[in-house]
């Protein structure tokens, strides 16, 4: 097959929405005033969707990716267990996404988020901001430093809480796609009782953003590792066209 | 290559705290990177092509603003070319990044875009489309990142003839995706539900 050292430029395959949660899922009450209710339109990908803002890893902070150290005063740190999380951003086909940009946010070790509509009774760390960001590098690989998010209660049923969790925002090479979701930590049983986690109607859909402790890559008597990787929406197979170069 | 594929990553709701992670200035963490907010700033210099404002709201099923809703949008420049790596017609304008990302106001709920009107792209088979911008909107209680597309009112003639428009059924849905004009400002109402739902895309 003919390699070309051009940028891939194809569409990119129909959005598996099996996969994906429904817009209207009465579980998680908010989402019964804020879904959609008619079909949404299909057309095919023009170059309005199959392209999308990139970023340099110039732009990056040295601490960008370390939210123990990012918020924090000089010679202090965030309270919490320390963790590294990593893993890679990859396409539907398995192949590396490099250079793009991710970003993460998340309430500190006992649930609160320094957010002023946040008025949950755990304390705020003085040291903790709750967000980072990266980009992927040429293997798709990412990674960062923070410390375990607690679980929080919410106003959803009379006692729902959310499970320990990192949000995550991940750009691809395409604006078609983008991605906002969560990450969860395994063993957690807030997960099997979640409303916004039981948003998506597919076990392995939720297994799939569950990271798994990676202790190959824990650091002894320093920090444990999790590991999880992001699957964006991969490109349709452009084979016709390479098979046509290469004639 | 495997033939074993992957499942793109479910997606989960943005939450009510989005801010935090995309527009951390505005969630009042206003010493990170920088201070800036990624995205506030689309024009980065002596751009091409005429500025304006786009603004409005995002409305609920009961015409609540959304207070806590976070926008994007990506559009070509003002001779209609994307400042992208793979954008494979030309070089996009330096001085205009084609991405904005924006909150709605945590008071009011309004949104409001400082760029240029985009000049027209073409679909697939060589016809042009009006010009547009695609829009990707996040919020608590939205599961899936919701799109959709900003066309403007003084385009009459380009819009009739979009290829994306004319997808759309209904003519008179078609209005839910064609921004205002009033002066150098135009207006685009997004309403999630009801009896004005904006089209939204599976794109
Ligand atoms: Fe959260």
């Amino acid at each position: 097959m003919t390699q070309t050292a051009k940028p891939e430029t194809g569409a990119f395959s129909p959005r598996d929405l099996d996969h994906q949660p429904p817009a209207f899922t009465p579980g998680y009450k908010t989402s019964i005033l804020r879904s959609p209710q008619r079909n949404l339109v299909s057309f095919e990908n023009t170059v309005s969707e199959i392209t999308g803002p990139t970023f340099g890893h110039q732009m990056l902070g040295e601490l960008d990716n370390d939210l123990i150290l990012n918020y924090a005063a000089p010679g202090e740190s965030a309270i919490g267990e320390r963790l590294i999380v990593h893993g890679r951003v990859l396409d539907e086909q398995g192949r590396p996404v490099p250079n793009v940009l991710v970003e993460f946010w998340q309430a500190n070790a006992g649930g609160r988020y320094r957010h002023k509509k946040d008025a949950y009774l755990a304390a705020l760390d003085p040291n903790f901001g709750g967000c980072g960001r990266t980009i992927s590098a040429e293997d798709g690989s990412y990674n960062f430093r923070t410390v375990k998010p607690g679980p929080y209660p919410w106003p959803n049923g009379a006692n729902d809480w959310r499970p320990a969790h990192i949000h995550f925002s991940v750009f691809g090479h395409g604006f078609a796609q983008r991605l906002i979701t969560q990450m969860y930590f395994e063993g957690d049983p807030h997960i099997a009782l979640c409303p916004i986690v039981q948003t998506i109607p597919d076990e392995t859909a939720i297994d799939a953003l569950v990271a798994r402790l990676d202790m190959d890559n824990t650091i002894p008597m320093d920090i444990r590792a999790y590991r999880f990787d992001i699957v964006l929406r991969g490109r349709r197979s452009t084979l016709f066209e390479n098979r046509l170069e290469g004639n | 290559m495997s033939a074993e594929y992957l499942k793109e990553s479910a997606s989960q709701t943005a939450g009510p705290y989005v801010h935090i992670g995309c527009v951390p200035s505005f969630a009042g963490l206003t010493g990170m990177y920088g201070g800036n907010d990624l995205g506030d700033t689309m024009i980065t210099g002596d751009v091409k092509g005429e500025r304006i404002t786009i603004e409005g709201y995002v409305f609920d099923g009961s015409g609540a603003p959304a207070k806590d809703a976070l926008l994007e949008i990506w559009q070509a420049d003002a001779a209609g070319l994307y400042n992208a790596p793979t954008e494979t017609r030309g070089q996009a304008d330096p001085n205009f990044t084609g991405w904005g990302r924006q909150p709605t106001d945590g008071d009011t709920g309004r949104y409001r875009f400082e760029t240029i009107k985009p000049g027209a792209v073409p679909y697939p088979g060589g016809q042009m489309q009006a010009p547009h911008c695609v829009v990707w909107i996040v919020a608590r209680g939205i599961n899936l990142g919701l799109n959709t597309r900003i066309y403007f009112d003084d385009e009459a003639d380009a819009n009739a003839s979009d290829p994306v428009l004319n997808k759309v059924e209904l003519s008179a849905r078609r209005d839910t995706l064609v921004a205002k004009k009033s002066g150098n400002t135009y207006t685009f109402n997004i309403h999630l539900q009801g009896e004005h739902e904006t089209v939204f895309f599976d794109i």
